[in-house]
């Protein structure tokens, strides 16, 4: 393993081991893209020959590829890990859904939401994201322990210096944090770690036909029956990939032959386009992801 | 594909030529010295800029750009939206790139003296700094500042960047002039390399290649340097430390000691000394994921497991048996202060160090330090971004390295007890004092051990006077002041003894002094717990005061004779009881039919009609801060 990986690998983990020491009740907060996959194959390896001493949760949007939903229920049978998969019930009665709703509407009420609801409903003080501070500009100045108030909500002045590993871990009653235990990590080195340690991701990374429709610029892939189709319009088979995972009707596909790790890295490598671009809900409007993050967005 | 892409990944490939591993680093300087512009230039040039963010940038240059028609590389890395729209970055932003060689993380402060503690954030993870000066301005107070800052926290190599050659044409003169000023400057400040470079970041000159502009300049372009310059060697040669992080127990055959080696290194069948106990025995496994490791170096995190079973616990430092740490209760620490909060000596804070947390008091500010002149200066208090050598006791004894020989057992941070913000980073000086015994046996829990978490000892205020002479309003509002100044307090009052414990106690004589005697015993059990505890009873009689004084420690109940005269009280009747009394619907009432006797000597004498309730509990609090009952100083609000 190349060495920086290494130093990556030993400060997530300890990061890791931190919030288990320190916190009562802490989650994993399982979204089965790539960046997912690394953070549990990270807290297997922390607490060795242990298990983590904390579950994994998936707040599901119902939107989901199919193949993800499959993939997570095998990750969950192969490393046995308690998995609580949290919908918001209130958001799926009231019909929300990333097409006729929008896609603002459906992520605040199917992810932040969820997220909010699923957080409370299990007292969690502490959880555990994927992100990392390369996604994006905003994400540049968030800390890895990243505090939000009783209500969820982040306050950019109200975050704490963090000095060498030493992490002030402190909150009172209802507050909470967030922890970004690969937030140095870049995009290019969760490929190489992918590839050093055989990390298991959904096939939807790797380059295959797929049925897609052209929308806004990117390829949409009609993974199932609930995408409408514009009269005349008809899915073609195309060889695509995705750079990263969400609700398949956001979520855009780049044309690649990239089958393997291997290609994935050397098209990294040659990439022009960041990976946010394929997504829809951060192109809404300049710096949203900030916005999204005041109001209790990962 | 392009000729430098496919180098790229070619390079990639093959086993690169610097030693693979990640660089932090900081760069120290404004946006003015064009700090934004040369972190954007290295992303621009290491290829870590997608076309969609190019879009954007150029977008962005249009409306808020300071370059005209160019791209403003500032722009790729200022951050907040508000931020953006002042044109000034004022937090620490981490940005990434990576070359065949090496990967980068960089940490982007800004440069304004009201920075100062960003820039220490960021110096703290750091292993170089880039120390930007604008050759048109030369070396200025603010670069003394960063070199300062830089050296405090331990960063030891220095690339000194004289940006903006390009508008003093390029001038090898001034350019070493420029060096010559700031060598004579740094002499003092323990670096162990400075390179200088001419650069031009907006025009690229000695970014990635040596620059045509420069043929005087025969160094390294800042890539090259960065990519192999050596640093962090240091850490793997000082003695092992290795604080315990979490002791992993996943069943009864296996129990190890998980942490990151935060310094020296490790093999199998080492001896191993836990610093606070002085007890020493063997690591038999070292313990990873991807199988047992032979040996393990700082910034390895691994799981520990020993030969025998001794009593170690998260926040203990196991250490190198021959070169262990200070294990002490007393340092001398520098801080940078950076709560908006004043630092005041004799407030008790909670201290991170290592991976323990334990509460600590600053009792001296030595002497502030001018971070423009490095000037000793006296200061009774210090404030946001200033920094001071104080020293330190904490509650228990810690372990601790000197930070100039060892940052990970070095440096701490001070966590507000009551707001919980990180008020300071510290590092370790020396220790003043080490603990005299280091094979001390594990400490009993007691009163003056739970009172000494809380930095307080521990009292009964006893008030006593007639019923509505005002002991609850003076009590409350005692508690109140103490409650905000980080006491711990209780309350015990007829209201919530009566409901409860001593709800089968009626009035007769004998179920007063019953009613006494349990909140005495109550209160002393609050005393054992280390709390102070505010007692509100009229207690008339002499003898039951004296009983509760008995079962307590000299000098633990303090007699508060609440002294209102009856006619005041009758006349005030908050409660209508007096009224009641006189009527005789109240029997053995205290001033009208039962006697009250008056203390003779209390310890504090309140007359409530020469003063106001305000004025008496300010009273109370300063017999409290005369007797060290809690603290010396109290934080204003």
């Amino acid at each position: 393993m190349h060495a920086h990986l290494k130093r990556l690998e030993a400060e997530s983990i300890a990061i890791m081991r931190e919030v288990a020491a320190e916190f009562s009740n802490p989650v994993m907060l399982y979204s089965i893209g790539k960046d997912s996959s690394v953070m549990m194959h990270l807290a297997m390896k922390a607490f060795y020959p242990g298990k983590p001493p904390f579950p994994f949760m998936h707040v599901d949007t119902t939107w989901k590829f199919k193949e993800m939903i499959a993939f997570r229920s095998e990750m969950a049978k192969r490393y046995g890990f308690d998995l609580i998969v949290h919908i918001n019930e209130d958001g799926v009665r009231r019909g929300i859904n990333p097409i006729t709703s929008g896609s603002q509407v459906h992520t605040n009420v199917m992810k932040t939401e969820g997220l909010k609801q699923a957080l409370d409903k299990y007292g969690f003080d502490a959880a555990f994201g994927g992100a990392r501070r390369d996604e994006e500009k905003s994400r540049a100045k968030e800390r890895i322990f990243s505090f939000r108030n009783a209500n969820h909500a982040w306050d950019p002045r109200g975050q704490r210096p963090e000095l060498w590993n030493l992490f002030n871990t402190r909150i009172k009653q209802g507050e909470s944090i967030r922890v970004f235990p690969i937030s140095n990590w870049t995009e290019l080195d969760i490929w190489q770690y992918i590839e050093a340690e055989n990390i298991p991701i959904v096939p939807l990374y790797f380059a295959k036909e797929r049925p897609v429709v052209k929308r806004s610029g990117t390829w949409i892939m009609v993974d199932d029956e609930r995408l409408p189709l514009e009269p005349g319009e008809t899915p073609e088979m195309k060889l695509v990939r995705f750079r990263t995972l969400g609700c398949y009707p956001l979520t855009g596909a780049i044309e690649s032959e990239a089958a393997t790790l291997d290609d994935i890295v050397e098209e990294m490598m040659l990439a022009r386009t960041s990976e946010r671009q394929g997504r829809l809900i951060d192109s809404d409007e300049s710096a949203s992801m900030e916005k999204k993050k005041r109001e209790g967005y990962f | 594909m392009d000729a430098a892409l496919a180098e790229r990944i070619a390079l990639s490939a093959a086993p690169a030529a610097g030693d693979g591993n990640l660089l932090r680093f900081i760069t120290c300087g404004s946006v003015d010295d064009g700090k934004s512009t040369l972190i954007g230039r290295l992303l621009y040039e290491s290829k870590t800029i997608f076309e969609d963010q190019l879009t954007t940038l150029e977008k962005d240059s249009k409306k808020h750009g300071t370059t005209g028609e160019d791209i403003d590389f500032a722009l790729l890395v200022d951050g907040l939206e508000a931020e953006r729209e002042q044109g000034i970055t004022i937090d620490v932003a981490y940005r990434f790139f990576a070359t065949p060689r090496r990967s980068f993380i960089v940490a982007d402060t800004p440069g304004h003296e009201q920075y100062t503690r960003n820039m220490a954030t960021g110096a703290s993870t750091a292993d170089l700094a880039i120390i930007l000066i604008d050759a048109r301005k030369g070396v200025l107070v603010q670069t003394k500042r960063h070199a300062f800052i830089c050296s405090l926290l331990g960063v030891k190599n220095v690339v000194l960047a004289i940006n903006k050659i390009d508008l003093m044409e390029y001038d090898e003169k001034l350019f070493q002039r420029i060096v010559a000023d700031f060598s004579a400057f740094a002499a003092n400040l323990g670096f162990t390399s400075i390179l200088p470079i001419p650069l031009s970041a907006r025009f690229g000159d000695n970014v990635t290649a040596l620059s045509p502009n420069t043929p005087w300049y025969r160094g390294k372009s800042l890539i090259e340097h960065l990519e192999t310059v050596e640093v962090g060697s240091k850490l793997g040669q000082a003695p092992f430390r290795f604080p315990v992080q979490w002791v992993n127990r996943p069943d009864l055959n296996f129990r190890g000691f998980a942490g990151t080696l935060a310094s020296g290194r490790i093999r199998a069948g080492d001896d191993i000394t836990v610093a606070a106990s002085g007890r020493t025995t063997k690591v038999t496994r070292i313990v990873t994921a991807d199988g047992d490791l032979p040996e393990a170096v700082a910034q390895d995190a691994v799981t520990l497991v020993l030969a025998e079973e001794l009593d170690i616990a998260r926040g203990d430092v196991l250490s190198d048996p021959k070169d262990r740490p200070d294990v002490t209760d007393a340092i001398s620490a520098h801080v940078i202060w950076m709560s908006e909060t004043k630092l005041t000596p004799g407030r008790s804070y909670f201290m991170r160090i290592g991976t323990r947390w334990v509460p600590a008091t600053v009792s001296a500010l030595s002497h502030k330090i001018d971070v423009n002149t490095l000037a000793q200066v006296e200061g009774r208090d210090l404030g946001l971004n200033e920094i001071a050598e104080v020293e330190i006791r904490t509650a228990t004894s810690i372990a601790v390295d000197p930070y100039e020989e060892n940052r990970g057992t070095g440096a701490f941070i001070l966590v507000d007890r009551l707001t919980n913000e990180t008020a300071a980073a510290g590092m370790v000086v020396r220790s003043l004092r080490r603990a005299t015994n280091v094979h001390r046996e594990t400490l009993a829990v007691d009163k003056a051990t739970r009172a000494g978490n809380k930095y307080q000892k521990p009292v009964i205020l006893w008030f006593t006077g007639l019923s509505g002479s005002g002991k609850s309003s003076i009590a409350r509002l005692i508690e109140r002041k103490l409650t905000a100044s980080g006491h711990h307090t209780y309350m015990l009052d007829g209201d919530n003894l009566r409901h409860g414990l001593n709800s089968d106690l009626g009035f007769t004589e004998e179920d007063r002094h019953e009613n006494i005697r349990r909140v005495g015993e109550v209160a002393k059990l609050f005393v054992d717990a280390g709390l102070i505890v505010l007692c509100s009873f009229i207690s008339p009689y002499k003898r039951e005061r004296d009983f509760v004084r008995s079962i307590v420690d000299d000098g633990e109940f303090i007699e508060v004779f609440v002294d209102t005269p009856v006619e005041e009280c009758i006349r005030r009747d908050p409660k209508g009881l007096y009224a009641r009394a006189r009527t005789g619907e109240i029997p053995n009432f205290t001033g009208i039919s039962s006697p009250y006797e008056a203390p003779q000597n209390p310890d504090l004498h309140l007359k409530t009609l020469e003063a106001d309730a305000e004025a008496l509990a300010e009273r109370v609090l300063e017999y409290l801060r005369a007797n060290a009952i809690a603290g010396e100083n109290w934080a204003s609000p």
